[in-house]
Formats: structure tokens, sequence, C-alpha cells
């Protein structure tokens, strides 16, 4: 360790001293660890904390600090705990949002400080288009991507009359309308409903009287469990199959709503079989760890950590010569649990997306099994709108 | 029934012990106007902009203790007021109107024409009725803000850049904060005579005796809906520098989650004391921001400390110089049987 | 579409009566022990997380069920002697503190031991099936039939409970004047206990029984506590019948209204338009008519108190 720092503190006079290289590195961790949306916000922690714990607690071999702060899925509560990253701890690179009106809520503060913020899993539109910013990376997906890939795929099976549901705010009409950019069928239903709704019957009812011949879900969090339970207990699953993103037929829904779920499909980036050592050694631990399945979230705050430590060790540390370390962030090769991804010119990922389904094991228990690639190489719809 | 409120029971009248003498209100406010001077000159900016929402939350607590403590009225919906006033900022900024001298006193006007409504039909009923029916017209605002695409919906309304007075640039920390002393002083000092005049002892005592005041011949209800849209108006004030502080409002500030804290607030520093609203927003943020930053479990510590204060100090913080006061058997300030009057009172409602 | 609206009108039924199973605990304690309690719903979440728990145990949903309730009345008693007998006689606005102070830990101590991830009810495997009540028209799923089925048991349960039996009489003469039920020799305190327990099992059992319809996750006490205050003001607090009234009212409107809502607007203005406005409408409507009745009746559609 000394002898690193002497090699790193003469490259550094060497350089005539443009960038003295730090010897520790701040990383701020705001997540969402209360309320509702707990289980998202504490399975990015633990993936993250995970990966911290693979590089021996070294980010890029620099001391590290990780400042974890609960957001409570409320707004104003982020903005102060942003203001206090900024302010007063004066964190390095910032991580850990999970919901996109809170990232929007928080970005502005981030960009204005020129702090790096690394999003294990908020991907606004905006600010994967016009807004897009230096300092803002997604190593997860751009929020419309999974909607985007299963309308692909439900567009590839040839299904003619498909019922799409969402809550009734502006990010279920972006998740339809997402969905909708590669469906090109005829819709048999646009259902919209309350934020939060726990009872679906009305709307199943619906759904069955519109003759879909397939259903689209964008319904995060309690709502996805609430509709796909009583979906499931309708007898319409088997009538009328049902697809979702990727975080609504994750494991953490899957063990919620039990065995009803077999036989759903999602899409998602990432799936726990994936065969690359990465992602073995990710999921092996986590479940030895934590004593539960990975998430897709989990293994976004993998990522998160594993893209820093990249960065950095392709700057050699030197983190404060922020425009080296902002496209070694951009160009960098970090290994993930996903295999391979690169961003585009507005930080958010171009990768593959697959199919998965819900399927019964040997053992009786339920989970997600790999069914095949939906897209390759995609490219977000709003890329185009960066000017970056 | 009668329930009790503050330090009504004291054999004083009840509102000289929760008015603050003169030396008091001076030494506070110099102190406010020092304390952004010394951080800047430490380099703690952040502690500037903690310091603002102190004095903001401050101001929206006291504006919830002018229809709590002292007009016994239980709203279970003043989120709903700073609310309004925050959308009403952002709404004006988003249509190209961002001078101070406008989007704040329409803030103000909105809030308060919206208590007056929410006031007069809520103000018929009584008791719980009371605290359920605030309660859910402050759902139906949360609601509205969620689903109005126009205004953001759940991503809520982001503002560009603060509120424009001409001559004080409000961007920086310390400017900001200067604006927020001055606004909310000037609400202090309306608060401090409202409620140190007839209307405000009127109010007092319909809170303590609401038929009695009645048969006198005051008119109760309209006295009531008076204080009740003051105290939202001026909830719609801190919900407009509320905005402009986090530059932005989101549906999150209507939650009823949010009424229970800024009752909380009232409580801890103490309801129906003047300063009640002042210190319990300084306490509880200044603990929230300690505490939250060694534990994940805030909440629980939160709740505890509630449970605490119910129990064992209903009065809050500010009542407690009169119980040291009685405890060491001074009299000024109402004594030893106001104190034991406080404790049997529990029971014989 | 009239079929439609009959499978609404049967699941406004099923919710109206669970419902009535929160309703009816809060408005007893409401009316005789004079508490408003918010947390309330956190002893529903509790019972649903105990259900879970003891499901997994168990393997089997009815012991889970069985257990779950017990357990819960059991938490219900603790509370009661620790807690809620210090806060009765207490002003109102402390019992809010006190009750918004109770959901802060029961929603942390959750969390703490059960993982902030949603736990699973299994159904049983016998009702898990649509039943075809009308041939090819109206399948409706048997296990909201038992719901249907057990909310009525349990609604007539407490009819008889508290019209026709001697601690019934002492319920209701609490309700109306706890002095003078005390001062004619009802013994209150064990009366009290005994309520409070009721309403805690009422609650685990609305909790466990919905537990395979809906997320058991932390918080979930907070979004049924809102309805169920809305129906025990509309239906007048400490009154049974209101509290039964005005479950089946929120029940229908909220899911008849909405359908019926979205459909009447689909007739006045274009389809997308109607599809956004008729859920914001809809999650205020029953917001909406507890101010309308409050505003003609401020002291619900049954007072209990004359």
């Amino acid at each position: 360790m000394i002898k690193k720092t002497c090699v790193a503190l003469a490259c550094s006079t060497l350089l005539a001293g443009t960038a003295l290289a730090a010897d520790s590195i701040k990383v701020g961790m705001m997540t969402t660890l209360s309320g509702p949306g707990a289980g998202l916000g504490i399975d990015i922690r633990d993936g993250f904390n995970l990966a911290l714990k693979h590089l021996d607690g070294k980010i890029g071999g620099l001391n590290t600090e990780v400042i974890t702060a609960d957001d409570a899925q409320n707004p104003e509560t982020a903005k102060q705990i942003t203001e206090r990253f900024v302010k007063r701890d004066k964190v390095d690179i910032a991580t850990g949002v999970v919901f996109s009106n809170l990232m929007l809520a928080v970005g502005p503060a981030f960009f204005a400080s020129e702090t790096f913020y690394i999003s294990a899993n908020a991907g606004p539109s905006q600010y994967a288009g016009a807004e897009c910013n230096p300092f803002f990376f997604n190593v997860a997906w751009q929020n419309d991507n999974l909607h985007e890939a299963m309308g692909k795929h439900v567009q590839d099976k040839g299904y003619k009359k498909v019922a799409l549901i969402a809550p009734n705010y502006p990010a279920g009409k972006d998740a339809l309308t997402g969905f909708k950019r590669f469906y090109q069928g005829a819709v048999a239903e646009e259902v919209y409903t309350k934020l939060g709704q726990l009872d679906y019957a009305a709307e199943i009812a619906q759904i069955r009287a519109s003759g879909a011949d397939a259903l689209y879900i964008f319904l995060p969090g309690g709502m996805g469990i609430n509709f796909i339970k009583q979906y499931s207990q309708s007898g319409m699953l088997k009538r009328t199959p049902l697809f979702a993103p990727g975080f609504s037929g994750d494991e953490d829904v899957v063990k919620a709503v039990g065995p009803a779920m077999e036989g759903t499909f999602n899409t998602s980036h990432w799936y726990r079989e994936m065969d690359n050592p990465v992602n073995q050694r990710f999921v092996a631990d986590f479940q030895k760890d934590f004593g539960r399945l990975p998430t897709l979230y989990a293994s976004q705050g993998y990522d998160a950590a594993m893209l820093m430590d990249a960065a950095v060790k392709a700057v050699g540390g030197k983190i404060e010569d922020k425009a080296a370390f902002g496209k070694a962030l951009a160009t960098v090769k970090a290994p993930s649990t996903r295999g391979e991804y690169r961003f585009g010119n507005n930080h958010y990922p171009i990768q593959a997306y697959y199919l998965r389904e819900v399927v019964k094991n040997a053992d009786g228990s339920v989970s997600n099994k790999f069914v095949g690639k939906v897209m390759d190489e995609h490219v977000d719809a709003y890329a185009k709108d960066c000017k970056m | 029934m009668i329930s009790r409120f503050g330090p009504s029971r004291s054999t004083e009248t009840p509102l000289l012990i929760g008015l603050p003498g003169p030396w008091t209100a001076i030494a506070v406010a110099v102190i406010l106007a020092i304390y952004p001077l010394v951080m800047n000159s430490m380099g703690e900016d952040f502690y500037i902009s903690m310091g603002s929402r102190v004095l903001i939350l401050a101001l929206a607590a006291s504006a919830l203790n002018l229809a709590l403590g002292y007009g016994g009225m239980i709203s279970l919906g003043h989120a709903a007021f700073l609310g309004i006033g925050g959308y009403a900022v952002a709404i004006l900024a988003k249509s190209g109107i961002d001078a101070a001298w406008i989007a704040v006193p329409v803030a103000v006007g909105c809030a308060a024409a919206a208590a007056c409504l929410i006031g007069a039909i809520s103000l018929r009923t009584r008791g719980v009725y009371f605290i359920m029916i605030t309660l859910a017209f402050a759902q139906l605002f949360y609601y509205l803000a969620i689903s109005l695409p126009q205004f953001g919906g759940d991503d809520g309304l982001p503002m560009t850049a603060r509120s424009v007075i001409p001559g004080l640039p409000l961007d920086g920390d310390l400017g900001f904060y200067y604006f927020v002393y001055f606004t909310a002083g000037l609400a202090f000092v309306l608060l401090y005579r409202l409620v140190s005049s007839r209307f405000g002892r009127a109010l007092v005592a319909i809170r303590e005796n609401e038929r009695r005041m009645a048969a006198i011949g005051y008119p109760v209800y309209r006295l009531k809906l008076m204080a009740f849209t003051l105290s939202g108006g001026l909830a719609g004030l801190a919900g407009a520098l509320l905005a402009n502080l986090s530059l932005g409002v989101t549906p999150h500030t209507l939650t009823w989650h949010q009424s229970g804290i800024l009752m909380v607030m009232v409580i801890i520093g103490g309801s129906g004391y003047f300063w009640g609203g002042i210190t319990g927003a300084a306490i509880f943020l200044l603990l929230e921001e300690t505490i939250s930053a060694h534990t994940e479990h805030w909440n629980l510590v939160l709740g505890a400390l509630l449970l605490f204060i119910v129990l064992v100090a209903p009065d809050g913080v500010m009542s407690l110089r009169e119980r040291v006061r009685a405890l060491l058997g001074r009299k000024p300030a109402g004594g030893a049987e106001a104190q034991s009057s406080i404790a049997a009172g529990e029971k014989a409602q | 579409m009239l079929y439609l609206i009959l499978e609404q009108a049967l699941n406004g039924l099923q919710y109206g009566l669970m419902l009535f199973l929160l309703a009816a605990g809060l408005t007893l304690v409401f009316g005789i022990m004079d508490l408003i309690n918010l947390a309330h719903g956190s002893l529903y979440m509790i019972g649903a997380f105990l259900a879970a728990a003891f499901y997994q145990w168990l393997g089997s949903f009815f012991p889970a069920l069985f257990l779950a309730i017990i357990a819960t009345a059991l938490i219900g008693v603790i509370l009661e002697r620790l807690l809620y007998r210090r806060l009765q006689g207490m002003s109102h606005l402390s019992q809010v503190l006190a009750t918004f102070a109770l959901i802060l830990i029961a929603n942390e101590t959750i969390k703490i031991i059960f993982g902030a991830q949603p736990l699973m009810i299994g159904m049983p495997a016998s009702l898990s099936g649509p039943v075809e009540l009308v041939t090819d028209e109206l399948y409706y799923p048997a296990y909201r039939l038992l719901i249907i089925a057990v909310g009525l048991v349990v609604a007539v349960g407490l009819y008889v409970l508290v019209n026709r039996t001697r601690i019934g009489m002492w319920m209701r003469a609490g309700a109306s004047n706890p002095q003078m039920a005390a001062v004619m020799g009802v013994r209150i305190k064990p009366l009290f206990t005994f309520v409070f327990a009721l309403g805690a099992a009422l609650c685990a059992l609305a909790g466990a029984l919905l537990g395979p319809l809906l997320a058991v996750s932390v918080g979930m006490g907070e979004s049924i506590l809102i309805p169920a205050f809305e129906v025990i003001v509309i239906g007048g607090i400490g009154s049974m019948r209101g509290a039964l009234v005005g479950s089946l009212l929120v029940g229908m409107i909220d899911t008849v209204g909405r359908l019926l809502l979205t459909f009447g607007l689909k007739l006045v203005v274009d389809g997308s338009t109607a599809a956004t406005l008729g859920p914001t409408l809809a999650s205020m409507m029953v917001s909406l008519l507890m101010v309308a009745v409050l505003f003609f009746r401020p002291q619900g559609l049954f007072p209990a108190r004359g």
C-alpha cells in the first residue's frame, strides 16, 4: 500500500502537479431504506456493499469512505441529503437513488457542484435526452427500455390485441408509450388506475371484457404484487398471458406472489443464471451474505461500484481531474454482472435485453428462468436529443 | 368535551406565558442574523441552507400553531397549504413570472383562499370529525397534484431559478437566507401582534370554552374561520419559501405524513406557546440531521421520542421552564398548582 | 355490461366487507373508549405479517389465519394495558400524536424483524380458481366468495354481539355515556381491554384474509387506514350500523362508481381523456363523499350519541 501511494505520488509530481492523486475517495450512497420502496433501495445498497467487499473495501485502490443516507422516498429529504453530500461531506461521487422523481429533484444540485453521479437505477428520459449531463451516468437502463423490449417481444410473438395497464401518473404514461414504440398492433384497452390502488378486480373485469389476447402491466412496487396476485386468481392468466417489465417479475415480487406467478413473462437486462464469472460470484456471494436471491436492483448496485472502481483505476486515482475521470467513466470497460455493456453518447447503457419466464422448480418453489434474447445493442429513444 | 391544549390550565393568563419578552425576541433576532455570517466565515455553507430550512419550517409550524395551539383546531391537513403555496410559486415560475413581489403574495393568497374554503366547511364539524375532514381535504389536493400532468404529476414541478428580487441575489445560500430571515421575521412579528391582540385573546378563550364565548356574544365561527384562514395563508408563505429553497415542489409536500410531521414539530416545541413552532421545528430538524446520520432507523427513534413527549411532557419543550420553576418552588409563572392541575387534569376533561 | 356491473357489485361488496372488519374495530374503540387510533392500520399490518410468518412455518392457510388472529389480539391486549389505557382521557391531539408515533415504530420494527421485501401468504389450493356463477358470462374467484362469506358472518356476529348480548349492552352503554355506564356498575376497564382486543382480532382477520390478494408489505396499514377512517366518519363514530353502511357505501363507490364514472365520461369526452380523468376523479370520490356527508350531517349518517 505504502509503495503504491509512493508510486502515485511520484507520478503526480512528475506531471507537474496539475492534479495530485488523492489517497482516498468519498462515495455518497443515498437510497430508499424506509417506507414502501425500501426493499429496492436496500437491494441496491447491499449489492454495492458486496462489490466493495469483493474490492477489499477499496474503490480503485483508494481508501474508500461510503456515506449512506436514507431518502425515505421523499424528494424534500433527498434534496436535503444532497446538500449535505455536496456542501458538507464533499463527496467525490454519488449513487443509489431508486426513483426517477427523486433523481430529477436532486440531479441539479449534483451537477452544479460537478459531483459525478452514477445512477444504479433511476433513468429518467430527461437526463437521457436534451438535459443529458457530463456528470450523470446510468449503469442500469433508461426507464423506457424494459417496456420497449417487451413491446418488441409481444410484437414478435404475433399478438394482435394487447391490453395495457398503468397507474395514472406521468411515469405510467411514459411506460406505455415506450411499450407502444415497438408494439405496432391494436390496443384493446388502455387502463389507468389510481396510484397505490389495492384492488384491481374492476380493471381485470374490464380487461376480460375487452377480449385482449395479451396484457402488459406497468405497476411498480406493491401495486404490481397486488395486481398479479389478483389476476392469477381470477383465472385470467391462463386465458390472457401477462407480460411485465423486469422489476415486476423480479425475485422480490416472485417471493411475495408465490406460485401464482408461474407462467408470467418479463424483460430485463440481466438474469440470474448469466454465465460469466462476475455474475456467478455475485449471485453466490449475495445469497451467502444476505440469505436471499439477488434482484436486478442488487446487480445494478454491484455494477455501479464496479464502474467506479474501473474508472478510478483507469485514471490512476486522480479523480480530481474531472475531465479525465469523466472520460474514464464513459469509456472504461468495467466488469459487470450482465457481461458486457457500453455507454452511449448520453451515458446510458447500450446493451442487450432478455426475456425471462417465471417457472416452477423441481422443489416446488418458483423463480425466474432465462428464455432468450429480445434485443441487442439497444439504444434508447432519447439519445439523439442529447448534445454531448 | 373540552380538550386541553398548551399551558391553558395555568393560573396566569395563558397568553402571557406563551409570549416572549422583547429582549428574548431581540436576542433571537440578532443571533439568527449573525449565524450565517459565522457559518460563511467557517466555510460551512451547508449549515446556511440548513438554517433557511429551519426558519421556513419554523414558520410553517408556527402557522399550524396558530390554528392548533391558539385556536384549538386540530388540523391534520396543513400540508395542503404548504403545497398550495409551493405549487403557486412553481406554476407562476413555469409561466415566466418569477418576480418575488408577485409570486409570494399570490402563493399566500391562494393558500389563504383554500384555507378559507376548507375552514368554512370543516369548522361546521368538531372534535374527531374536524381532524378527519381536514385530512380528507388534504388528500384531495394530493390526488389532484399527483394526477395532473400539467403540474408534473408524481415528478413534481421543478423551478429553474429562484424568485427574483431586484438588488438581492437569491441564488446564493447567504442571500436566500436573508430573504427567508426577513420574510419569516415579518410573519413572526405579524403573528406576535395577532396573538397578543383582542383577536388572539378571544381565540384562546374560544379554545378554552367555546360555548361560553358564544353565549357572551362573540362570533365564534367567524373568529375561528379567520384564524384558520390566516394560519393557512402563513403556511402558504412557508410553502412558497420552501419551493424556492429546494427549487421546485413535489406532491410529497401534500401527504398526510407531512401534516403529521408539522404537528409533531408544534408538539415538540409546545402548542400554544409563541416559541413553540420555532423551537419544535429547530429541534426536530437538528435531531433528524444528527440521528439519521448514524442509523437508518430514525423513524424508530422519532416514534419513541414522540411517545415519550406525549406521555411525559405533553406541553413540549417550552413548558419545561415553568416546570423547572415549579420544581424550584418559585411562583411567578403559574407555579405548582398549575402543574398539579396539569397532572390531574389529564383525566378530568 | 350488465355482468360487468354485477361483478363489480360483488367486488364492491367484498371490499366493503373487508373495510367493515377494520372500521368495526376502529369505531368501537373510538365510540367506547373515546380514543382516536391512527395505529389501527398497523394492527392490520401486524396481523398480515404474522399470518405470513405462520403460513411459512405451517404451510397451511387456515391454521395460520387462526394463530395470527390470536397473536394479534394478544398484542392488542398488551398495547391497551401499556399505552392506550394511558392515552384515554388525554386530548385528541395527544392521541393523534401517540398513535402516529406507534405507526412509525410498528413500520420500523416490522422492517427490522421481517426485512423490507414483501412476504407471501398462499391461499388454500381448493379456493384458488374461479367459480362460474353464470354460464360463460360471470366467473368469480372462489377465494373472494370466501371473503364475502366471512365478512357477512362477522357482520351478523357483531350485530348479535352488540345488540343481543350482555357484553353488547355494556358496549352500547359505554359508547353512549362511559361515565354513566361506569356509575351503573359496568366494569369499564376489562370492557375496554376486550373491545380493543376484539378490534385487533378483526384487523388480523382482515389482514390475513387479504394477504393472498394484496402485497404483505411495510406501510400496507396506511393505505387502508384512510378509507377506514372515511368509513367511520361517514357512518358516524361509534355506530356499528354506521360502520356497516359506510363500508358498503365506500366499497361500492370505489368499484362500481369507478367503472360507471369512466364509462359515463367516455360518453361526454373522448376516450383517452376519460381514461385519465376517470381515475383522478375516482380517487377523490370517497373523500368528496365524506366532505358532502359532513357538510349536511356533521355527525355522520348514524350518530351514536344523541
